[in-house]
């Protein structure tokens, strides 16, 4: 490997995106006819950097060599011309365009100038399908296949447009066990005989170690490091993609769980894409315990508490909240029953931007009588009076109650969704990424705001991609894979390194798990 | 009936099916760009309007044609301004659009032509009209093409022109990829948004064409909304036509059958009633053609939630 030349060279790339810093400082090289992993949680910034080579987004700092050129203009029919193919996470195909018409979009064959050569498509993809292996139906329509042609399609497409580099965005995410073995015979054999280069994205760390050269390993924006695949393991990457040493103080707690109020049994609820995304999910959260869930983003935990809170209908299993069963409720009626639920994305799910914090504060109980007459004529100064000492107690940090939330900062944001839920007094609290993008003083008191809750006896379902948060709460946990629950284990028993391992793999069939 | 009933039955089809079709061909063209066009309609009264008016000016019909042709892309170009480059509300801009051209158009005449209402003048020159050469010569079914305003040719043209542009040019694909999936299109780079504004400008001209032909295709005058909501039934064909240019015309067709008839059926039936019959068609029309898309699209999901779980069962019993 050492004798390779390098073909692409990424210098010091940032990239601000508004409030996010999505790249920070990135900076390593790619060798020519290697197989190169990019490992990392969602939102670690990988896809982001991608998109830079794949000219979608212009760095804010930073340049990208390759083949020892300096880019630029950032724009995807510069990055085609100089042999970057990319196949996206969501494919980039038309339904409705046949397998031919799609590969070759934008570069389509024709006949005197300006008709197209539909025959031409179709010969050429023939053609490509000989050389390289990859057998698809030219004349099929790509709606009417499956996923994994689809995906070869994507393959085929960047290798039409005369592809060197081949940035492939989780691949796997969609694959069945079979078809990514396809794949990754696929990626060897275009290394081999083609001499191509391939760049994956995945958080998957066995297939890092199945099908990668070299593997770099990014968390929040930085690349925390690159290494031979022979030197490291899953352990080793798994601690690298989490691991983050912040050190805080014990929050005290005390009170000894009670009845069950959560149970879910054996839960099926499938994503937008209307792919299965928990695949017979069974829990249990009692009263004074707080239950956190260990995932990596896009394993079913944002679908599970969709469906507990009532805004996803489940295909099949039950929800039983406060002992009735609610698989069927919406979500009004499920907030009767008494849940309170602080969302995973406060922009859109969690409060209106458009209001002020004393309407998102009051939102929910403006038609009871302490604060309405007859649910209608709203009681203005007691709803004032009431935003004012929630404004106090939660220490929000803004002009004042009337101040517009869309312009607050994300932790102060968070504590007004923070402070509605928790004013409701509710038995059951469901909580997400509580202190995403929060700083850490903020993160503190919303800790403490939720443990509080579980030492007044409230039941507690912690999903946060967080694991020292996860940790730092949870008096249980356990770890969701690909929809399924890997792992159960009480606080304290397990290393974050260990856990972690049960978050990338069902390890249920390996020697040596600790359950 | 007689036969030269039938015949100026089926020549009256042609002639109110020509504006609907003709706008039509615009609105596929901005459907097949992922933009949901309803601003057709003032685009329409415009074409109506500025035809009229220079017309008049220049003494000329196609002096008149041109000025539809120009404001068309101008109003094209506005609408896609907003709706695609700024990412404006496209039922807002249309009915801005709307409502902005039947007050313009109104504004105009009164203050430059001093007219309210309706104008009409022997000085507004009509479009020629023609009897279609060998097929107007043939016994009995010459009769049908009597006397047709050239748009009604230029119309079959059009459709012809478009169904190739659609299906048999590169542009006409990217056309449809910017509509249907902008991303692939733009990631195989290519500007989905200067395909958008390329078929907001087209429609914008198609439309005004439309609205030439209606105040000089048949009369020389123009009155105040005359459009009359053409441009919502040419958007309800391309809907029920499912964009593609012949089912379209097929749908525009049954509208100026509608209205020919209704004219027949006054002897009959109230007025006011048969003037509703083509409009009462178009709901159902579009009411027929959303519910049945609904289903469709339930049975589809059906399908493959049936085929995953089969699919991600299979690996386990392996």
């Amino acid at each position: 490997m050492e004798n390779k030349e390098t073909i692409i060279e990424f210098k010091n790339i940032s990239m601000q995106f508004p409030g996010v810093l999505a790249n920070d400082n990135v900076s390593f090289d790619i060798k020519k006819g290697e197989v190169f992993a990019l490992v990392g949680e969602n939102g670690a910034g990988k896809s982001t950097l991608m998109n830079i080579l794949y000219g979608i987004n212009t760095p804010t700092s930073g340049e990208v060599i390759i083949g020892g050129k300096k880019v630029e203009k950032y724009s995807p029919s510069e990055a085609i011309s100089r042999g970057i193919g990319m196949v996206h996470q969501h494919f980039m195909l038309v339904p409705s365009f046949t397998v031919a018409q799609n590969i070759c979009l934008s570069h389509e064959p024709r006949k005197s100038k300006i008709f197209y050569d539909l025959k031409g498509a179709e010969a050429a993809t023939e053609k490509l399908v000989q050389e390289y292996g990859l057998v698809v139906d030219p004349k099929a329509k790509v709606e009417s296949i499956s996923v994994g042609l689809q995906q070869r399609v994507e393959i085929l497409k960047t290798l039409y447009r005369g592809a060197d580099v081949l940035i492939l965005d989780e691949p796997t995410a969609v694959l069945t066990p079979q078809e990514t073995e396809e794949l990754f015979n696929v990626i060897r054999r275009i290394v081999k005989e083609k001499d191509m280069t391939v760049i994956i994205i995945t958080h998957k760390l066995y297939e890092v170690m199945a099908i990668s050269d070299r593997v770099g390993v990014m968390r929040q924006g930085k690349l925390v490091g690159v290494n031979e695949t022979k030197d490291v393991n899953e352990k080793i990457l798994a601690s690298m993609m989490v691991g983050r040493e912040v050190l805080l103080d014990e929050i005290e707690r005390f009170g000894e769980p009670g009845e069950t109020k959560i149970e879910v049994e054996d839960l099926v609820v499938t994503d937008n894409r209307g792919i299965i995304a928990c695949n017979g999910i069974n829990l249990k959260v009692r009263e004074g315990e707080i239950l956190g869930i260990a995932a990596i983003e896009g394993n079913g935990q944002s679908e599970l508490l969709e469906a507990i809170t009532g805004m996803r209908k489940p295909v099949s299993g039950t929800i039983f909240l406060n002992n009735h069963d609610t698989t069927d409720m919406d979500p009004g009626q499920i907030r009767e029953l008494g849940l309170s639920h602080i969302p995973e994305d406060r922009m859109t799910t969690g409060v209106s931007l458009q209001s002020d914090i004393t309407t998102n504060l009051v939102i929910g109980k403006e038609r009871t009588p302490h604060f309405s007459k007859w649910g209608i004529a709203l009681k203005k100064s007691t709803i004032h009076r009431y935003a004012e000492d929630l404004f106090q107690r939660f220490d929000m940090r803004g002009a004042g109650v009337d101040t517009v939330v869309g312009s607050l900062s994300g932790g102060n944001m968070q504590k007004v969704v923070v402070a509605r839920e928790l004013s409701f007094d509710a038995p059951i609290l469901i909580v997400a990424q509580p202190t995403r993008g929060v700083d850490v003083g903020a993160m503190e008191f919303i800790h403490k705001c939720i443990v509080d809750k579980r030492n007044d006896g409230g039941a507690v379902l912690l999903v946060s991609a967080d694991l020292d948060e996860v940790f730092r709460l949870s008096d249980r946990i356990i770890t969701i894979y690909e929809g399924k629950v890997t792992g159960e284990f009480k606080a304290g028993e397990i290393s974050k390194m260990d856990i972690s391992y049960y978050m990338t793999g069902d390890r249920s069939n390996e020697e040596g798990g600790t359950n | 009936m007689s036969w030269d009933q039938i015949a100026q039955i089926i020549n009256f089809t042609l002639r109110n099916a020509t504006p609907v079709i003709l706008a039509a061909l615009g609105g596929l063209l901005t459907e097949h760009a992922g933009i949901m066009n309803i601003g057709m309609e003032g685009m329409m009264l415009s074409g109506c309007f500025f035809a009229v008016a220079f017309s008049y000016i220049c003494a000329s019909s196609g002096a008149g044609v041109i000025a539809a042709i120009l404001v068309g892309i101008i109003l094209g170009l506005f609408f896609a301004l907003f709706v695609v480059k700024l990412k404006a509300d496209e039922f807002i801009i249309g009915m801005t659009l709307n409502t902005f051209a039947g007050g313009l158009t109104a504004f105009l005449l009164r203050s430059v032509f001093g007219k309210t209402g309706s104008w009409a003048s022997t000085d507004i020159i009509q479009l020629p009209k023609f009897d279609i050469p060998l097929l107007s010569s043939i016994p009995y079914l010459g009769k049908v093409f009597e006397n047709i305003s050239v748009f009604v040719a230029v119309s079959w043209i059009l459709i012809v022109i478009v169904w190739i542009f659609l299906y048999k040019t590169p542009y006409g694909f990217w056309m449809r990829a910017s509509g249907e999936h902008p991303e692939a299109l733009e990631t195989a780079g290519i500007s989905p948004i200067k395909m958008k504004f390329i078929a907001s400008v087209a429609c914008g001209i198609l439309c005004g064409i439309a609205g030439a032909h209606l105040s000089l295709g048949y009369v020389n005058n123009f009155a105040e909304g005359m459009s009359a909501s053409r441009g919502f039934i040419a958007f309800a064909c391309v809907v029920f036509g499912m964009s593609n240019p012949p089912k379209v015309y097929v749908a525009a067709l049954m509208f100026g059958f509608l209205q020919a008839i209704s004219l027949n059926l006054q002897e009959y039936i109230a007025s006011d009633l048969t003037a509703a019959i083509p409009y009462l068609v178009t709901i159902i029309m579009l009411i027929y053609v959303t519910v049945s898309a609904a289903n469709r699209k339930k049975r589809r999901e059906k399908q493959s939630l049936k085929e995953q779980s089969g699919a991600s069962e299979a690996p386990v019993s392996a």
